[in-house]
C-alpha cells in the first residue's frame, strides 16, 4: 500500500480535490494492499449524513453511506422491494455486510484475478497493457457485453437487484445529476479502465428507488461454494400477473457482464403472455443470443439459461420441482 | 498520525501510520493478538471484531476510521478465568481445534446473535418477516464469513445454538 | 532415566485399561482451550520482542530464469538476497535444508528476497513495488506436456490386468482428475528471528519441531545446539507447516544482518504460492469383476507432477495395494516434472485423492454389475494383503460397513434419480475410509513433583489435534493424578525430540513415549513402595499395593523424573497397519443449477484405541469437512501458460464455509491394535478425509445420475450431465 494523506470530510460539498473516496473500504483497502489501486489521497466520508433511508415521492431514497445489512434489513425494503433484501443478504458476509455502503457497492470493482494480480497484463490497471485473462483461466468472466480488451464482470448483488427496480443514482459534484442505474455502469469496449460515469470530483449520495411495482420479487444466485461466493451467475426478477398473463417483467442478470445486464427484447417478449416452458425457453434464446464463450467460462450460456428459467418458473407460478 | 482508540472500555492514543489497519493496530502497536489475521481481505473472518456492537473486518478497517466508535475484541469478550457464555460453550463442544480463527468465530458469533435479535433476515431464511428459528441453517449461514479449516463447524453451530438457548432461557 | 522401546512385537496387555484414575478416552475439554476461546494462546507472529523490525519476501515474476538484480527499495532498512534463502519449503522429515539460493526462479511467486522495515506497512510497500530484472527461461508448467518419469520403485503389478479385463463379466476402465489443493491453514505462515551471540531464538508456524531444527541448522549453515524453535500454538498445518519454509530462514537471515529481532509473515496470496499444493492427479482406474461381483484385476495408474529435483510426489496409490482382494494388479506411479509451485503434503497425502477416486470407481462398477455398492465391498475384503501375504494389525472395514450402513439407513436408499424434494435430487452415497497407519521416533519427559502435579516436556506441538490434552490425559492415567494436575509444555525445541505432527503418527508416537516415561517413574514410585510395578495403583496421588496405601507426597523426595523413547520396530514390517471406517452422505443436487448440498454426512471409524473421545471426534469433522471441499469446492488453478497459482486467496479459493457443511455424525467402532505399540492407538487425523469426498460423488449420482470425474463437482460439471 503506497502511503497516502488522510483527510475526514466535513461536508460533501467539501471533498478535496483529487482524494479518493473511502466509506465502508471493504473492496478499496483490499485492492490498495494489492496496489492494485494507489491513491495518494483517500477522504473519509463516513461521517457524512447520508445514512439515511427516507420516502421520496411514491419511493424511496437510500443514502449512500446505508450499511448493506441496514439496507437489507429496512422494513420498507423488505415490504415493497423485497429483490433487493434477497439480493443483499446473497452477496458477502455478515461482516463486510456491516461494512459496505450503498454507494461503494456500485463502485465495487470486478472480481477478474488478473485485475488483482500486478504480474499480470491488464487493461484496467494499466491501459493498453493488454488482458491476461483471455487465453488464462475464465472460468468466472463475461459471456456478455465484453470486448477484446476485457473480459471481466461486474461481481455485485445488490446493483442487478436494483437494476431489476430500475433505481437512479443520485451524484452531487460541479454539477449535480441523476443518472438511471442502467447508465451508471459502462460496457468494457475499448477503455476497461473506465466502469462508470462518476466523473472526479462527483460523489453518490443516494440511490433513488421508484415507486414499488409490487408482483413477485426472486433474487436467485449460483456460486460454486453454499455461501460466501462471488455469483457465477444470478437473476433478479420482479414479475407482475394480471389474469394468468404476465403484466411485469423485469429480468437484471449478474455475474455474467462488466454491468448488470439488462435486455428489454426479452422482457417485452414476455408480457402480456401465459407462463409457459417454450415461452421462457424464447427468452432465454433471446437473452443468450448475443453471449460468447471465452475459455472454461462457456458453462455460463447453458448456466444462465437454467437459472432463468427457474427464475420464471418460481416467479410465475409454475412448479420448479425436480 | 495521532489517534485515540476507544478499545474494550479503554482510551488508547496512538501514534499509526495512515496506511495501518485496525487489526495491525491492535496487533502491532497494542500487543492484542487475539485478533487474528488470515486473510487481510476480508474473505476469512479471523479479525472479527465488534465496532459499535457490530461485527466487521478489522483487516479492512483503516485505525484512523475506528477512531470514535467502541471497539471490542476477542480479549474484552472475557479471560481465561471468566469466560463469557459462548466462549464456555465453545470450550464445552469443542468448538475449535488450532484456535486460530475462534476469536473472530467468537466475536462473529457474538455480533450474529444480536442481529438475530433485532430480526435481521439471512440468506436462508424462508421469510423476510421473522422470527428467525436457530435452526443449524440459520446459524451456519449467518456464520459463513467466518472460515474454519480445522472444520470444527458442527461443534460450533451446536456451541452457539446452546449459548443462545441459555441467553434466551435467561430472558424468559 | 529413559524408558525405551522398539515396537518389534505385540502389545496384549491393556495397561492403560487397568489403569484406575479413569481419565483416558475421557471426552475431556482442550487443556490449553481456555486460553484460545479468550484469545491468550500466542501463536508464531504474536511475541513483541523490543525493537521489532517487520520483513516482507518479494516473490519472482516469472516462472523460470535467473534474478539479474534487485533495485533499492526506499524507507526500508534492509533488502535481503542471501544465497541462503530457501526457494521452496522443506518436505516433511528431511534431514536437510531444502534447496537455497534465491536468485534461481523455479517457479512464479518464489521468494526471491526479503524487505525489512521499521513497519509492516512499509516493508509491504517497498516489497511490492522494489524492481527486480530477470533473465527468463522457458519452461513446461502443464503436467500433461512432458514425458513422465516411472521411479522403478513405485511401479508394482502380479498377473495380467489386461486379460482380467477381456475376461471379466464386468469391466470399468475410466479416467478422473483432480485439480491442486492446498492445505490453507487459517494461520499464515510467520516467523520471528532473535540473536543472541551466535544463538538465534526461532518462533515459528511448524509442525515438527526436531526435524525442522535440522532442516533449519542447515540451511543457516550453523549448528543445531545454536537454534532453538518455539511453536507453543500452531493455527493449522495438515502438511503445509511439515518442513522450513522461506519466511522463517529470511527471518533468521535479516536478524543477524540487522542485529534485531525480525518478523515475517507470509500474506495469504504467498502461502498459496511458497506452502506446498497437492499434486493435481490423473487416475486410470481399471476394475474387473466376475458375474457375483468379486474383483479379479485392479489397475490404478496415476499421474501426478512436481518441481524438477524434488523427491516427495504424492503417493496416490498407496492404499490401492492392500484394500481390496484381485489376483491380478498393477499400479503405475509417473511423475512429471514441471514448474508449478512445489508439490508437498497435504493432509493424507495419497489416500485424500487416491481413496477418494478408488471408491468413486467402486460405485461405479457396483452400478455396471447391479450389486449394492456395501456389498460389493464387503465381497472383496482380503484376508491378509493380498501384494504381500502380509496379516493385518488390524481389521475393521467390514465392521465399519455394516455399522455404517445401519446406523445411516442405508436400507432407505432408492435406486438413482428416484427421489426429489422441491427442486432438488436427493440422493445417498457411501465409501470406504482407509489409510496407512505409522509411527515415528518419539521421546517425551515426565516429572512427578512432590506436591502432586506432573509436568510432561516434549518438543512435540499440538496443531489443534488435541496434543495437550491428550498427553495430559496420559499423564494423569498413569500417574493417578486428575488431569488439572498436569501441566503440559509443547513446542520448545529445549524438550526431548518427539514425532512431531504430520502422517496421523503424533498422538500414538508422543503418546507412547509420555506413556513410557510415566512407566518408568512408576516404577521408581513402586521401589518407594516395596512392590511390584504392576502391583501399583495409582489414584487421585495415592499410591496402593496390597494393604499399603501412601500419598505421593510421602513418596516423592522433590521430584522424579522420567524419559520416554519409543522407536517403531518389526511390526511395522510383520503386519500391514491401517485404520478403517465408512463414509456417508446425503446430498441434495438442485434440478435447475446443478449446485449440490450435504445435508447429511456420517462417518464410522476405528482407529485402535480414542485417547480423547472429544478432539477425536473433531480430528473426524475436520476430515470429513475436507473430504466435502474436495468433492465439491476446491481448485487451485494454474494459469496455462506460466503456472502461476491463480486463485491464490480464500475468495478463489473455495474452501468449505459453514453453509457448506451439516451436522456431522461420527462413530467409533472400539478397538485395541496390539501391534501399535503399548497405547494400541493408531492415527486418526487424516482417516477422515480419506474416501469422504467419494460418499459426496456417489450421492450426486445418485440423486441425479450424474458422475462428475473431474474434481471438484462445481455446478458447471453437474449441469454437464444433466437433462436440459
Amino acid at each position: 500500500m503506497r502511503e497516502f494523506t488522510f483527510h475526514r470530510a466535513a461536508s460533501v460539498a467539501d471533498l478535496p480535490a483529487g482524494a479518493t473516496i473511502i466509506a465502508g473500504g471493504t473492496n478499496l483497502l483490499d485492492l490498495m494492499k494489492l496496489e492494485v489501486i494507489a491513491p495518494e489521497a483517500l477522504v473519509d466520508i463516513t461521517r457524512l449524513p447520508l445514512d439515511r433511508v427516507e420516502p421520496e415521492g411514491e419511493g424511496l431514497r437510500i443514502g449512500a453511506l446505508v450499511r448493506n445489512s441496514d439496507l437489507a434489513a429496512h422494513p420498507t425494503v423488505r415490504r415493497d422491494y423485497p429483490v433487493l433484501s434477497r439480493a443483499l443478504l446473497a452477496g458477502a458476509s455478515g461482516q463486510l455486510r456491516n461494512m459496505a455502503t450503498t454507494g461503494g457497492n456500485l463502485m465495487q470493482r470486478t472480481r477478474c484475478p488478473y485485475f488483482y494480480d500486478r504480474r499480470m497484463a491488464c487493461n484496467k490497471r494499466d491501459p493498453g497493457a493488454g488482458c491476461a485473462a483471455i487465453g488464462g483461466v475464465t472460468r468466472n468472466h463475461a459471456i456478455l457485453g465484453a470486448s477484446d480488451h476485457c473480459i471481466a464482470t461486474y461481481p455485485g448483488d445488490m446493483a442487478v437487484a436494483l437494476r431489476a427496480l430500475d433505481a437512479v443514482v443520485e451524484i452531487d459534484g460541479p454539477s449535480p445529476r441523476r443518472v438511471p442505474l442502467a447508465d451508471f455502469h459502462l460496457l468494457p469496449g475499448d477503455t476497461p479502465h473506465v466502469e462508470t460515469v462518476l466523473q472526479p470530483g462527483e460523489i453518490i449520495t443516494a440511490v433513488i428507488l421508484p415507486a414499488p411495482v409490487g408482483g413477485q420479487q426472486r433474487y436467485r444466485k449460483v456460486r460454486d461454494r453454499a455461501s460466501y461466493a462471488f455469483a457465477l451467475v444470478s437473476v433478479a426478477a420482479v414479475v407482475g400477473m394480471d389474469g394468468g398473463r404476465i403484466s411485469h417483467a423485469a429480468l437484471a442478470f449478474g455475474g455474467v457482464a462488466h454491468k448488470p445486464w439488462r435486455d428489454p427484447e426479452v422482457e417485452s417478449l414476455l408480457l402480456g403472455r401465459e407462463p409457459s416452458d417454450a415461452l421462457f425457453h424464447e427468452a432465454a434464446e433471446i437473452l443468450l443470443r448475443p453471449a460468447q464463450a471465452h475459455g472454461e467460462n462457456a458453462f455460463k450460456i447453458p448456466l444462465l439459461r437454467r437459472a432463468l428459467m427457474a427464475t420464471l418458473r418460481d416467479a410465475t407460478g409454475m412448479e420448479t420441482t425436480a | 498520525m495521532q489517534i485515540t482508540l476507544h478499545l474494550n472500555g479503554t482510551s488508547h492514543p496512538l501514534d499509526v501510520d495512515p496506511r495501518t489497519t485496525l487489526l495491525d493496530a491492535l496487533r502491532h502497536h497494542l500487543g492484542l493478538t487475539g485478533t487474528k489475521k488470515g486473510c487481510d481481505h476480508g474473505q476469512c473472518g479471523a479479525c472479527t471484531v465488534l465496532m459499535d456492537g457490530r461485527r466487521i473486518n478489522a483487516c479492512l478497517t483503516l485505525a484512523c476510521m475506528a477512531e470514535g466508535h467502541d471497539i471490542t475484541t476477542i480479549e474484552g469478550l472475557g479471560t481465561p478465568g471468566n469466560l463469557s457464555p459462548l466462549q464456555q460453550q465453545f470450550l464445552d463442544h469443542d468448538g475449535f481445534q488450532c484456535g486460530y480463527c475462534t476469536p473472530g468465530q467468537i466475536c462473529s458469533a457474538t455480533g450474529m446473535l444480536e442481529e438475530i435479535a433485532a430480526g435481521w433476515p439471512s440468506h436462508v431464511s424462508d421469510s423476510l418477516d421473522g422470527p428467525y428459528d436457530l435452526t443449524h441453517a440459520e446459524i451456519a449461514e449467518r456464520m459463513s464469513g467466518n472460515l474454519c479449516r480445522c472444520a470444527a463447524y458442527t461443534n460450533i453451530v451446536a456451541a452457539i445454538r446452546q449459548a443462545a438457548q441459555g441467553t434466551r432461557e435467561d430472558a424468559a | 532415566m529413559t524408558r525405551h522401546l522398539r515396537v518389534d512385537g505385540p502389545t496384549h496387555d491393556d495397561r492403560l485399561d487397568q489403569m484406575a484414575q479413569g481419565v483416558i478416552g475421557q471426552p475431556l475439554n482442550r487443556l490449553e482451550g481456555p486460553l484460545k476461546v479468550s484469545g491468550r494462546a500466542t501463536y508464531a507472529a504474536e511475541a513483541r520482542p523490543r525493537d521489532l523490525a517487520y520483513g516482507v519476501l518479494v516473490q519472482a515474476a516469472i516462472p523460470a530464469g535467473t534474478v539479474l538484480d534487485i533495485g533499492d527499495a526506499p524507507g526500508a532498512l534492509a533488502v535481503i538476497q542471501d544465497k541462503r534463502m530457501i526457494r521452496y519449503a522443506a518436505q516433511g522429515l528431511d534431514q536437510k535444508g531444502p534447496t537455497s539460493g534465491p536468485d534461481r526462479v523455479e517457479y512464479m511467486g518464489q521468494s526471491i528476497a526479503l524487505v525489512v522495515a521499521e513497519t509492516f506497512e512499509a516493508a509491504r510497500h517497498a516489497a511490492q513495488t522494489i524492481a527486480v530484472r530477470y533473465k527468463p527461461e522457458e519452461v513446461p508448467v502443464d503436467p500433461e506436456s512432458v514425458t513422465p518419469e516411472l521411479p522403478p520403485k513405485k511401479q508394482s503389478a502380479a498377473g495380467d490386468v489386461d486379460k482380467a479385463m477381456r475376461e471379466a463379466a464386468f469391466a470399468l476402465d475410466r479416467v478422473w482428475r483432480t485439480p491442486s489443493q492446498m492445505a490453507a491453514a487459517m494461520e499464515p505462515h510467520a516467523a520471528i528471528a532473535e540473536w543472541d551471540g551466535d544463538h538465534v531464538t526461532i518462533r515459528a508456524a511448524l509442525q515438527m519441531l526436531s526435524s525442522n531444527r535440522k532442516q533449519m541448522a542447515d540451511a543457516l549453515g550453523i549448528r543445531e545446539s545454536k537454534l532453538r524453535l518455539l511453536s507453543p500454538y500452531v493455527g493449522g498445518g495438515f502438511g503445509s507447516k511439515l518442513g522450513i519454509n522461506a519466511e522463517a530462514v529470511a527471518a533468521a537471515i535479516a536478524a543477524r544482518e540487522l542485529g534485531r529481532p525480525v518478523m515475517v509473515a507470509m500474506t495469504r496470496q504467498q502461502v498459496f504460492d511458497l506452502a506446498h499444493r497437492r499434486s493435481e492427479t490423473r487416475q486410470r482406474i481399471r476394475l474387473a469383476c466376475d458375474a457375483g461381483g468379486r474383483l479379479t484385476g485392479i489397475g490404478h495408474d496415476v499421474l501426478v507432477s512436481t518441481l524438477p529435483g524434488s523427491e516427495f510426489t504424492e503417493p496416490v496409490a498407496q492404499a490401492t495395494p492392500f484394500t481390496y482382494q484381485a489376483a491380478h494388479r498393477q499400479v503405475v506411479h509417473a511423475v512429471a516434472r514441471i514448474h508449478r509451485g512445489c508439490a508437498g503434503s497435504v493432509r493424507a497425502p495419497g489416500e485424500a485423492v487416491g481413496v477418494t477416486v478408488f471408491e468413486c470407481a467402486m460405485d461405479e462398477l457396483a452400478d455396471m454389475a447391479g450389486i449394492d455398492p456395501v456389498d460389493l465391498r464387503l465381497k472383496n475384503i482380503p484376508d491378509v494383503e493380498p501384494t504381500t501375504g502380509r496379516p493385518f494389525s488390524s481389521h475393521k472395514l467390514a465392521e465399519a460397513l455394516r455399522e455404517g450402513a445401519k446406523r445411516f439407513g442405508w436400507s432407505d436408499r432408492r435406486p438413482t434419480g428416484q427421489r426429489a424434494e422441491g427442486e432438488w435430487f436427493i440422493g445417498m452415497g457411501m465409501a470406504a475410509a482407509v489409510r496407512v497407519n505409522m509411527l515415528q521416533e518419539s521421546r517425551a519427559r515426565v516429572t512427578l513433583v512432590q506436591d502432586g502435579h506432573a509436568i510432561v516436556e516434549t518438543d512435540m506441538t499440538d496443531i489443534g489435534t488435541g496434543t495437550y490434552t491428550i498427553l495430559g490425559q496420559l499423564a494423569a492415567e498413569m500417574l493417578g493424578l486428575p488431569p488439572d494436575r498436569v501441566e503440559v509444555r509443547l513446542g520448545d525445541t529445549q524438550f526431548p525430540p518427539a514425532s512431531g505432527s504430520g502422517g496421523s503418527f503424533g498422538a500414538a508416537s508422543s503418546g507412547n513415549s509420555v506413556f513410557l516415561a510415566c512407566e518408568e517413574i512408576r516404577g521408581q514410585i513402586a521401589k518407594a513402595m516395596g512392590c511390584n510395578e504392576a502391583d501399583l495403583t495409582l489414584q487421585d496421588g495415592m499410591a496402593r499395593a496390597g494393604n499399603i496405601v501412601r500419598s505421593l507426597s510421602e513418596l516423592v523426595n522433590g521430584t522424579i523424573t522420567g524419559e520416554g523413547h519409543l522407536q517403531p520396530g518389526k511390526t511395522e514390517k510383520s503386519h500391514r497397519q491401517a485404520t478403517w471406517g465408512s463414509h456417508w452422505a446425503e446430498v441434495a443436487v438442485n434440478r435447475w443449477t446443478g449446485e449440490v448440498r450435504v445435508r447429511r454426512m456420517m462417518g464410522v471409524f476405528a482407529c485402535g484405541r480414542v485417547l480423547n473421545e472429544k478432539t477425536a471426534r473433531s480430528q473426524c469433522l475436520g476430515g470429513m469437512s475436507f473430504g466435502i471441499g474436495i468433492a465439491l469446492t476446491e481448485a487451485l488453478e494454474h494459469d496455462p501458460r506460466d503456472g502461476h497459482a491463480v486463485s491464490r486467496d480464500l475468495a478463489e479459493y473455495h474452501i468449505p464455509t459453514h453453509a457448506d457443511v451439516p451436522a456431522l455424525e461420527v462413530h467409533f467402532l472400539p478397538e485395541r491394535d496390539a501391534y501399535v505399540g503399548p497405547l494400541q492407538a493408531k492415527g486418526l487425523g487424516e482417516l477422515g478425509i480419506c474416501g469422504a469426498g467419494a460418499a459426496v460423488l456417489n450421492a450426486i449420482h445418485n440423486a441425479c445420475g450424474v458422475r462428475v470425474r473431474e474434481l471438484p463437482a462445481t455446478p458447471d460439471k453437474i449441469i454437464a450431465g444433466m437433462d436440459p
